[in-house]
């Protein structure tokens, strides 16, 4: 049951959408076509870097209906361990990749009487998708999108052609904002809501939404994190008999994985509980940075996810049930 | 290869029966001599050629008759075929699945062709020759997971995904035991599992429930789940209960090889592409205890289980009236040698 359904590909085009932004378009190799997916949905990039692997979550952004490539998007970021720079550096139309077939954390919830999306920055990307798909289907939709500039906003032009005033496009170097709390405010009953982007902006929005009065149930979210780097410390896998040093811009499942093993995954984000590993004993403190875990099983330290989570302090030891 | 199908009953004058080579592959669910409730999922993938593992949707012998007694409950009792109006695209999944299993596995008798939207369904043994446009309720001639289960043996449940929960929001039920999808449309998977006892305390649906939130399509599983039943009969439905309850007290030493039936479902479940939604599939194998015991190893297996199932189990499935009479009469069959581990004939 575990190991992941995972299809080598090719980069089959590549383009810069915006400062900063890339996209690519990977065609399958050995096989004719590629599973449909629903709009929302990521695939992990598994890329060989040296003779390090890396492996990043990215939303599908491309027609759910069509089997003969998927797209992404990246944006390069500074993060610790590279991930971005590698898709924007290295990888160049011919570069074969491994790719996990389709997992979906943010679907569209079709009781929805209509559905309002709230996109910042990158995170434009699940909607891509999700709006091809609603538009089949023909179930009602707008989009509010809040980008930095013209010129750093991915694909907010080509949004407007297709689906006109559905699109909403708001530029902070313009000083206009999503006006936030009159979309929450004036909604039909039914209406579900659905955010993505940075950090601080999903929590903003979670935030109006709950004053708002909207029932939990309407509000819909797309939250990983990149593993954050920190101190190096060590692993110890009761199971397997193993002991793994961590290092700094590792996570533990990276180190796992560098060490030969696999362990199941589904987002590496923390955010679909797929990687919850219990915890045997620990000397250190754990710091818990997934968004699965409740506030007591964090407080308990019974259990670790550790696609996102390491140790505090440098030197410190976690033994793990793998 | 060439199935042969069966012209039988399932209510009435029950003609049903099990040729010796649907005897040979029946799913046998016991891998040892005691049975209890655990998280018994493992990977869908293909079995030996002739067992029902051999393809994702097994057609049989009883494929037309089973047919038509779905008809036939259909017909006296639409509400067994009921969709939530969200779950249309999880329908048009399953129309796909189906359509491309059962043509992919089984071409001398069903051939789909695929033209972007157009489609080609032939169903030779229904005598079924349909072209229509996926996506588009309009051109068939019942909705689309209505329209497909009417040829497809299983009872199906549509489980939509959402706030960390399953939901049966759509489904077709017409061969289960004792369940009923009227009652437990819109429920979610903690609540339609609550009458099932024991389970719940040792974790089992907590489990289950994590698990098939996190299935990954191309990746499909199975599980096996079994009850008793007397007489061939599909519907047992509480809908119908006035009709089948009362064979239950009419079990004696004498009629127990003809009338007590071994019930098992082949479970399948599958994330399905466009609606993130997943199917359950309940394919329903019956065989009376003359049949069953011609397989030694099962009629002893089964002796013991029986013998040792725990009460709340045993009420819970129906047999507290005719489980002793029923243990009494396999005892014969068991010796008291041991069994081999594993489900299959020695
Ligand atoms: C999501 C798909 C599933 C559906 C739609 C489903 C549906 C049902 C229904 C309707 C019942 C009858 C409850 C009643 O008495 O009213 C049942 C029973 C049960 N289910 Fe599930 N189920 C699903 C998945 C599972 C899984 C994955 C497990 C794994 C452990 C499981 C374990 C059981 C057990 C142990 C029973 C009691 C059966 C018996 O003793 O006859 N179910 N299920
Ligand atoms: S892989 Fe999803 S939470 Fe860790």
């Amino acid at each position: 049951m575990s190991g992941e359904a995972e299809f080598r590909v090719r980069v089959a085009e590549t383009e810069t959408v915006a400062d900063g932004i890339r996209r690519l378009r990977l065609v399958p190799l050995g096989r004719a076509a590629l599973p449909l997916f629903s709009g929302g949905a990521h695939t992990v990039l598994t890329m060989q870097d040296e003779d390090r692997v890396l492996r990043n979550p990215y939303s599908l952004m491309g027609s759910p209906f069509d089997s003969s490539s998927y797209q992404i998007s990246v944006l390069r970021t500074r993060d610790s361990r590279g991930g971005s720079i590698f898709v924007h550096d290295k990888l160049k139309e011919g570069s074969e990749l491994s790719i996990t077939a389709p997992v979906n954390l943010f679907p569209i919830d079709r009781r929805a009487r209509r559905h309002l999306l709230i996109a910042g920055g990158i995170g434009i990307t699940p909607f891509m998708a999700m709006m091809e798909q609603l538009e089949r289907e023909e179930l009602p939709f707008e989009l509010h999108y809040g980008m930095r500039s013209k010129a750093g906003g991915a694909y907010w032009s080509a949004l407007r052609d297709t689906y006109g005033r559905r699109i909403n496009t708001y530029f902070d170097d313009a000083q206009q904002k999503i006006p936030l709390t009159r979309l929450l405010e004036n909604q039909p009953l039914g209406t579900h809501l659905y955010v993505c982007g940075p950090a601080a902006m999903i929590d903003w929005v979670l935030t109006e939404a709950r004053e708002a009065g909207w029932p939990e149930e309407n509000v819909h979210f797309e939250r990983f994190s990149a593993p954050p780097a920190g101190a190096p410390f060590t692993i110890e896998l009761a199971k397997a008999g193993r002991v793994i040093d961590v290092k700094p811009t590792q996570s533990i499942l990276e180190a796992i994985e560098a060490a030969g093993l696999t362990v199941p995954f589904l987002c590496r984000g923390g955010a679909c509980g797929q990687c919850e590993t219990h915890v045997v004993s620990c000397s250190g403190t754990i710091e818990h940075n997934d968004h699965f875990l409740s506030a007591a099983e964090k407080a308990s330290g019974g259990k670790i996810m550790i696609c996102v989570s390491r140790l505090k302090s440098a030197g410190s030891r976690i033994v793990l049930d793998l | 290869m060439g199935l042969v199908f069966k012209n039988e009953t399932f209510r009435d004058d029950f003609t049903f029966s099990n040729s010796p080579a649907a005897i040979k592959r029946f799913p046998f669910p016991f891998h040892e001599d005691r049975y209890m409730y655990t998280v018994n999922i493992e990977p869908h993938i293909a079995g030996p050629k002739g067992s029902v593992y051999e393809f994702p949707i097994d057609i049989d012998e009883h494929y037309l008759s089973d047919m038509r007694d779905r008809a036939l409950v259909l017909k006296e009792d639409p509400l067994r075929c009921q969709s939530l109006p969200h779950m249309l695209t999880a329908e048009w999944d399953l129309v796909e699945l189906l359509m491309t299993s059962m043509s992919e596995s089984y071409p001398e008798h069903f051939t789909l062709t695929r033209e972007g939207d157009n489609w080609h369904w032939i169903n030779r043994p229904m005598g079924i020759d349909q072209k229509f446009t996926f996506g588009d309720v309009a051109t068939l001639p019942y909705r689309p997971m209505e329209y497909i289960t009417r040829q497809c043996q299983g009872d199906f449940c549509l489980l939509d995904q959402r706030d960390g929960d399953l939901w049966m929001d759509a489904g077709i039920v017409s061969t289960q035991a004792d369940w009923s999808l009227d009652f437990d449309v819109g429920m979610s998977f903690k609540e339609w599992h609550a009458p099932v006892p024991m389970a719940h305390e040792v974790g089992v649906f907590d489990r289950a429930l994590k698990f098939l939130l996190n299935m990954q399509q191309g990746k499909p599983v199975r599980r096996l789940n079994w009850t008793m039943t007397i007489n061939p009969r599909l519907d047992t439905s509480p809908e119908n209960y006035h009709k089948w309850g009362k064979d239950r007290t009419t079990v004696t030493p004498e009629n127990v090889g003809n009338k007590v039936h071994l019930r098992v479902e082949l479970q399948g479940l599958w994330r399905l592409p466009r609606s993130n939604a997943i199917v359950f599939s309940i394919r329903a194998y019956l065989i009376k205890m003359d049949e069953l015991v011609t397989v030694p190893k099962w009629g002893r297996r089964l002796h013991r289980v029986l013998k040792t199932l725990p009460d709340a189990i045993a009420d819970y499935k129906g047999t507290t009236r005719y489980r002793q009479t029923t243990i009494d009469w396999l005892a014969k069959y068991d010796d008291g040698a041991p069994t081999s581990k594993g489900c299959w004939p020695d």
